[in-house]
């Protein structure tokens, strides 16, 4: 049953309810603004109560806005038994957030280069990173995630969605969320913990949403037709409870007033430091690594048209991988004050991560065992092999840089910057990306892709894109690392800081020109998916055609001599 | 019930599933980060420390504000270059009352742990304002919107209220006097016995930003900047003892 | 006594029996899916996924 139908079918005693939750909210958020004590908060509050009103609005009309937004972005009506308007919202979102995080990106790139380019005070590089990071970590990456596991847990559940209200709630509130988190970094709302910014009052909707989202997510696993749960759930599930436990403890503050955005964490000084390593490494573990793992054993499987190499192997990278990731937090933390012992502990846990970690990336691989010919003549399995690539790449120089004598020369540096950005651009980008173009003509019920030339082309530029990005942050790391520690025959140390920024310099720059190359592909992303959206077919040679000439395929004849 | 069938259970089972997801992911972080709160060698017991004045605080959340933390850190390793650099390297004990934490995970720019009373005033002064004009090489942004921009918090007593819930030792005559006493510490006319007593005889009371007859941000910022590192004498023979007997690093 | 002497009790418990019950747990944990029992039903996981194609 169509969601639409459904809402009309509900009775006027629930309409009346929701319209008075939304009516409170309002009330509350504009007497939160008349209250508030600093500008940010009254900005924030000033969105919430916008977003009440038009949900209000929404719910006392009572008109098909699905169905209007449905025209609006051409979706199929409903022709599958899947509930996908979500999904189709959020592959939009996905795509839209990405082009602003990459922009940032490469913006906040293009400011270390050139410093001319910070514009006090909302635009300055400490207020944009962080709305960089989060822009790809939690809205390209999370709208991506939140996305691919409603498809992924109907289709392998063989089972609607549970509970889809709350679904639409989880899909607007993330973007609710989203928003807030942005501008509270350039209004200088910030909790100054790293990928843990947004104030208290954003966490607690943070929470909320993501209370809802596993509620949908397990609801829709108990109805399943199935009776087996296919692995990539595994790894949504771990995904959502782990990053509710980490979102949880890591923010627990004690606001200065509700009225405000300041607020103090709990753990401070030594135990915040690992509390906040502990959460931040695992975000990479959980969010970046097990969600899209998920999505890396469904997606690889379907579109290489076989089953996953080793179905066993995947449930030993799973249970392997979810106990390891959770103990190397302290690698963070290499040298620093915190006590020894921990900082042990993280190397070690940190260095066999890598097996679980080549244990998932070969498993992938070997999917495609019997079926190489497809890496050249597919660009979306391309894509996949190039993403598991860096995933086993940035795998293996993870535990390495976790090795405290590695450590003491890469820490601080940007080899630390150039590293997260392979796992980041190659392994979450690249299966992102692949996973966008496996579902789009799907969702939008289109024979194929607009273009699939224009997805190798995305394919070479995004290659090329961080293969600029990791090789002149390796040189710049290695070199600035080298730089700070050189010692003089004098028995002085040779270089001051600022030498160190300025020999830089040109490694900023080629950084700068490898996000131009990345950016560029995003947009042909953008290009072809729009076009897929509006059902054009771009017509151009097919991309698996091998060359014939019938004329050609016989014996060598020579020429009869006259 | 064979073991066949146990497993074939915990595949089939979603409760059972994330259960057994959910303690195998909560085993790491207990063992990790549950002693740090009971092991007695986490903090080393030196001599100093007390809690920021509230000027000091002010400048600090300024600091968290800008992101400061993503190009400076605030941590020195035990390396030779390092402490050369930047001074003896960060006690545990040093960042007791910092929440959060600023430890940082990047040097774009240096270390500031220890930049407390390394430059003057007017040299920070001129650093934030246009960064470049001291150091060419900087690819620091400018900061000069504090110098024009008045502290304003809303009610300095509810910042420190707060930091006394989480652990930081404010007596209820530091949060009384709190709004008072952030803007003694940067006004040469005010009268500062309260301040000194409260806070100790070591504070810096001075203008700060060259505009004695205006408080502003970059007082506030600057006097945070001061402070930096000041508080511990790590070289006191106390604190050697200490860090003689710590385990590691 | 101390908790110094808590925390050297910890430390040897960690290198010693709490090491061996993890590396045993892990060996027992990895050969798990591997017991033969489980072939069929690991085959018929892996390909769940193909056996309704009406999503496309």
């Amino acid at each position: 049953m169509p969601f639409g139908q459904m809402e009309r079918g509900t009775t006027v005693e629930t309409v009346l309810t929701r319209a008075g939750i939304w009516l409170v909210v309002f009330i509350l958020a504009i007497a939160a603004i008349a209250l508030a004590a600093d500008g940010a908060y009254a900005i924030h509050m000033g969105i919430v109560a916008a977003a009440a009103l038009v949900a209000l609005t929404a719910t006392v009309t009572r008109a098909d806005y699905t169905a209007a937004a449905n025209s609006i972005l051409r979706a199929p009506a409903d022709p599958s038994r899947y509930d996908d308007d979500p999904i189709r919202w959020g592959i939009i979102a996905t795509v839209f957030w990405g082009m602003a995080g990459f922009a940032a990106g490469l913006f906040i790139a293009a400011q270390l280069a050139w410093p001319v380019l910070n514009l006090e005070p909302y635009l300055n590089f400490g207020r944009l990173r962080p709305l960089h990071t989060s822009a790809v970590i939690f809205a390209f990456g999370g709208n991506a995630l939140i996305a691919t596991s409603f498809y992924i847990v109907q289709r392998t559940c063989r089972a609607r969605l549970a509970l889809p209200g709350v679904a639409r709630f989880v899909f607007w509130g993330y973007q609710l969320f989203i928003v807030l988190a942005a501008t509270g970094y350039l209004l200088g709302a910030t909790q100054g913990k790293e990928y843990a910014e947004p104030e208290w009052y954003v966490d607690w909707w943070l929470t909320i949403v993501w209370v809802a989202y596993l509620a949908v997510f397990v609801g829709t696993i108990l109805k399943r037709k199935e009776p087996h749960i296919y692995v990539a759930n595994w790894f949504f599930l771990a995904f959502i409870l782990t990053v509710a436990m980490l979102h949880v403890v890591n923010n627990l503050d004690v606001p200065v007033s509700i009225f405000g955005s300041r607020s103090y964490p709990v753990f401070g000084g030594v135990q915040g430091a690992l509390v906040q390593w502990w959460y931040g490494h695992n975000a990479v573990g959980f969010f970046l690594t097990a969600g899209f793992l998920a999505m890396m054993y469904y997606f690889v499987p379907k579109q290489a048209e076989r089953p996953v190499y080793s179905y066993r192997l995947s449930i030993i990278h799973f249970w392997s991988l979810i106990f390891l990731y959770i103990w190397a937090g302290p690698h963070h933390l290499h040298y620093t004050a915190l006590p020894d012992w921990a900082q042990t502990l993280g190397m070690v846990f940190s260095v066999m991560l890598w097996m679980p970690s080549w244990g998932g990336m070969i498993n992938g691989l070997m999917t495609l065992n019997g079926a190489w010919d497809k890496v050249r003549t597919d660009p979306i399995i391309r894509m996949m092999v190039m993403s598991l690539a860096f995933y086993g790449m940035s795998t293996f120089e993870g535990p390495m840089m976790s090795i405290k004598s590695v450590n003491s020369l890469s820490h601080y540096t940007d080899w630390t910057i150039g590293h997260v950005h392979s796992g980041a651009l190659g392994w979450n980008g690249m299966i992102t990306f692949a996973a966008i173009y496996f579902l789009v003509p799907r969702l939008w019920n289109r024979e194929r892709l607009y273009s699939l030339r224009m997805v190798n082309w995305h394919f070479w530029l995004a290659t090329a894109g961080i293969v600029f990005y990791a090789a002149s942050m390796w040189v710049a790391g290695i070199t600035q690392g080298l730089m700070w520690r050189e010692y003089g025959a004098d028995g002085y140390l040779v270089n001051s800081f600022a030498e160190t920024v300025s020999a830089l310099h040109p490694m900023y720059i080629l950084r700068a020109f490898g996000g131009v190359l990345y950016l560029a592909g995003a947009v042909l992303l953008v290009v072809n998916v729009w076009a897929t959206i509006l059902g054009k077919l771009r017509s151009e040679k097919p991309m698996n055609d091998a060359a014939y000439d019938a004329e050609a395929d016989r014996p060598y004849v020579p020429a009869m001599a006259n | 019930m064979s073991m066949t069938e146990k497993h074939k259970k915990l595949e089939k089972n979603v409760t059972l599933l994330g259960v057994a997801a959910f303690a195998t992911v909560t085993i790491g972080g207990i063992v990790e980060i549950a002693p740090l709160f009971w092991i007695d060698n986490t903090i080393e017991e030196v001599e100093g420390m007390r809690p920021y004045t509230p000027l000091e605080q002010a400048g600090r959340d300024i600091y968290v504000r800008e992101g400061c933390h993503v190009c400076h850190s605030q941590m020195i390793r035990p390396f030779r270059d390092e402490v050369e650099r930047y001074g003896h390297y960060s006690l545990a004990a040093e960042s007791m009352y910092d929440h959060p934490f600023q430890w940082g995970s990047k040097r774009t720019g240096p270390d500031l742990a220890r930049v407390g009373g390394r430059y003057s005033d007017e040299w920070h002064v001129q650093h934030l304002q246009n960064p470049q004009s001291v150091v060419p090489e900087s690819v620091m942004p400018q900061y000069g919107f504090l110098a024009e921009t008045p502290l304003s918090v809303h009610d300095m007593g509810a910042n420190l209220t707060a930091l006394s819930r989480v652990g930081v030792p404010y007596t209820d005559d530091m949060i009384e006097n709190a709004d008072a006493d952030m803007k003694a510490q940067a006004n040469p006319m005010a009268d500062t016995t309260g301040l000194s007593e409260r806070y100790g005889e070591t504070v810096n009371l001075r203008d700060f930003d060259g505009k004695p007859q205006k408080l502003t941000e970059m007082d506030a910022l600057i006097a945070y900047l001061q402070v930096l590192g000041t508080m511990v004498d790590v070289n006191a023979a106390a604190a050697q003892e200490e860090l003689a007997s710590e385990k590691g690093r | 006594m101390t908790g110094h002497s808590f925390y050297e009790t910890l430390r040897h418990l960690a290198d010693s029996w709490g090491l061996l019950i993890m590396m045993l747990a892990f060996l027992v944990l990895a050969a798990w899916p591997f017991r033969p029992g489980a072939r069929q039903r690991n085959e018929d996981a892996a390909t769940m996924i193909f056996k309704d194609e009406n999503d496309g």
